[in-house]
């Protein structure tokens, strides 16, 4: 065991490990915001509001149909990203030609307008919901307690992560994706729907973001301020790793999970505010973020 | 008739109509103001149900029924200071506001306070907890009425330390109420024998408590502090669970939990946890009444220390207005206020102190096992009744410039 500014080895693995978790629901929440303004250019502010919604999708499914946690893992990210489909068919999708400012402020506006109706039906205290029994209890890892539950977490993002990157970098699908970033046009003429894609591409991400919301249901109260809490400090991330870098967002995320944790641990009074000293650091040195490319 | 009867039935016909207004307040309508935090971690403890609870007292006093004209209006200062100081400002010189009501968020409170006291107008606090508003910065403006961190700390830290839990650490929110809240604990903690190993402050409205209940754990403390309030005391709560903290036998003390609270962790996550409530709804029959009354105008969220403080505010600020029969001097209503004995349905019998402090019995609770738990929001064990001069801070010791 050693020492590093009065804080033991122990304290310190710990302590790490924890900041991986944080990361991981960064990461999964800034890469479905990296997915949707890379491929679609839409500055997704809704996104926190669909991650709340997707954790409360989950508890309404345990509560009102008996539904556990598995099943939500499943249906919850296909309502919510059926909502999302909803969503850029029927007004994001009449921006499009538009600035991106204005469908920045239909996203916010949404945003405030979901928040607002879950707080009017379900208060602001938040509800309780249980971890499934499969992953209760933890294990001793001699330099900390490790909940199964958050090791559950971590892995399955990472592999949800990964996975995204690979299909988007590395698949057929991926790359008509990518081209109708490019040029849409020239794709729509090889016969392929541009709009279609996009559309469901948007409820993709939007699926990822509920995807963390049921992820967070058991560690965070399902509450409807969970979104607002979470999303500043996601956009945060996505600037710093580039916007619209697919892979640049996932280790930027599991990164600032890291540095905020070691922040609580060597002046706790500053973890609020660290990204956002590095997101300005980030953006003196390297205005385009770490892993955008310059336009 | 003789001009003699003539007068008298006259001056009896007259004095007649005049009585009522002898006996109650005919003066302009008075208007009472809710700011709170609507939306954010503290609004269901007060926020919207607080605005019920000042129009519950308003109905239950008979305003009407005497004649007096009572409006209520709520404000929203986001738990910033500067946002809750420009509200009052606005409300007590252009919206004609004469009582400020609630104020969670001691930071917020201190700034109502000093404008309240600027304008001769008066603040009823229920929502914050800083025991410095009936200490160094007590006004003849200022009255604190459901519970403060005094109170909270002085119930609960002396019940933890009895019980052997004689280390202490503590998960602070980084302002004025956390600063206030942990103070207050470690006095009595010290005084009752205990020590203090540690504190980490932590910044308002946090997600994630891990890192922070980790250190908890190195520090090898007995008992956890955790002087926050809301979400924030929620999550700590719900961490300490899930990284088997309380499992390995440090216990939690939760210095600032509401009903509420209660309800959003749910009994199997809470259970067992002792703290010191200012108020419950279950106590009797009065109390019972008025949190079905209020659950049924709150979306089922029944009430709890914060909403009952402003119900029982507001009955004896009126009983004042009407004593005095003018509301236009803040400071003589306050005065008013401190003179009559405080006595409603909810909070029952009490007194104003010279400080501006209201007292009553407090209780020191335990939260239920989900199989003890018999009805909706049946949630908590009175343990103890900690009576009324026992409960707060002795008049003395609390260094307000209002005691001599």
């Amino acid at each position: 065991m050693f020492e590093i500014l009065g804080i033991t080895s122990q304290a310190l693995f710990g302590q790490l490990l924890i900041g991986l978790i944080n990361g991981a629901f960064y990461a999964m929440l800034s890469l479905g915001l990296a997915v949707i303004f890379g491929m679609l250019n839409i500055i997704n502010f809704t996104h926190g509001a669909l991650y709340m919604i997707g954790a409360f999708v989950a508890w309404m499914l345990l509560n009102y149909l008996g539904v556990g946690y598995w099943w939500a893992l499943v249906i919850s990210p296909i309502v919510t990203g059926a909502l999302g489909v909803l969503i850029e068919r029927f007004m994001l999708s009449r921006l499009r030609d538009l600035d991106h400012l204005y469908g920045l402020l239909l996203t916010f506006g949404l945003a405030l307008i979901f928040e607002g109706l879950f707080r009017q039906k379900f208060g602001s205290s938040g509800l309780p919901y249980r971890p499934p029994a499969e992953l209760t209890g933890g294990t001793n890892l001699g330099f900390m307690f490790l909940p199964n539950y958050r090791a559950w977490v971590i892995s399955f993002s990472l592999v949800v992560c990964l996975g995204t990157w690979y299909a988007i970098e590395h698949t057929r699908l991926g790359s008509y994706l990518r081209a109708a970033t490019e040029n849409p046009a020239l794709v729509q003429a090889f016969g392929i729907n541009v709009s279609r894609m996009i559309t469901l591409t948007y409820g993709f991400g939007v699926g990822l973001a509920a995807l963390a919301g049921v992820l967070a249901a058991p560690i965070y109260q399902v509450n409807p301020l969970m979104g607002s809490n979470i999303i500043i400090v996601v956009f945060a991330v996505v600037v710093i790793g580039g916007m619209g870098s697919i892979l640049g967002s996932i280790i930027t995320g599991f990164a600032l999970g890291v540095a905020e944790g070691l922040t609580k641990v060597f002046y706790p009074e500053a973890s609020s505010t660290v990204i956002f000293v590095i997101m300005a650091i980030v953006l003196l040195i390297r205005p385009t973020g770490l892993f955008g490319r310059s336009s | 008739m003789t001009l003699i009867k003539k007068l008298a039935v006259a001056t009896a016909f007259m004095t007649a109509m005049a009585a009522p207004a002898f006996a109650q307040y005919s003066g302009p309508p008075i208007k009472l103001g809710v700011l709170s935090d609507m939306s954010g971690l503290y609004a269901d403890l007060s926020g919207p149900g607080s605005v019920i609870a000042a129009k519950l007292a308003i109905e239950d006093f008979g305003a009407a029924a005497k004649g007096m004209k009572v409006d209520v209006i709520g404000g929203d200062h986001q738990n910033k200071a500067d946002v809750g100081a420009s509200i009052a400002r606005q409300w007590y010189d252009q919206d004609g506001v004469d009582v400020i009501l609630d104020v969670p968020n001691s930071a917020v409170a201190l700034a109502v306070s000093d404008i309240t006291k600027e304008k001769n107008k008066i603040f009823l606090n229920s929502g914050a907890a800083t025991s410095d508003l009936t200490g160094p910065k007590c006004t003849p403006n200022t009255i604190h009425w459901a519970y403060d961190t005094w109170m909270l700390a002085n119930g609960t830290g002396k019940a933890m330390v009895k019980q052997g839990g004689d280390s202490w650490f503590f998960l602070t929110a980084d302002y004025a109420f956390g600063y206030a809240l942990e103070r207050d604990t470690m006095e009595v903690v010290k005084k009752e024998g205990g020590k203090v190993v540690g504190n980490v402050r932590v910044p308002l409205n946090n997600q994630d408590f891990s890192s922070f209940l980790l250190q908890a754990q190195a520090s090898k403390a007995k008992v956890i502090g955790l002087a926050n309030a809301g979400g924030d005391t929620t999550n700590s709560i719900k961490g300490a669970a899930e990284f088997g903290i309380t499992q390995a036998g440090q216990k939690l003390a939760g210095l600032l939990v509401d009903v509420n609270d209660v309800h959003g962790l749910g009994l199997q996550v809470a259970q067992g946890l002792t703290f010191t409530d200012a108020w419950y709804w279950d106590l009797n029959d009065d109390t019972r009444k008025f949190a079905a009354r209020f659950a049924a105008q709150n979306g089922g969220k029944y009430p709890g220390k914060i909403h009952a403080g402003v119900y029982s505010s507001v009955i004896h600020y009126l009983k004042a207005v009407e004593a005095v029969k003018s509301k236009a001097d803040g400071a003589a209503v306050v005065k008013k206020m401190k003179e009559l004995p405080t006595d409603d349905t909810v909070m029952g019998k009490g007194e104003v102190r010279q400080d501006g402090r209201k007292t009553h019995p407090v209780y020191l609770v335990e939260v239920k096992k989900p199989s003890e738990s018999k009805k909706p929001w049946d949630y908590y064990k009175i343990l103890t009744t900690i009576p009324a001069n026992e409960a707060f801070r002795p008049l003395k010791e609390g260094n307000c410039p209002l005691v001599n």
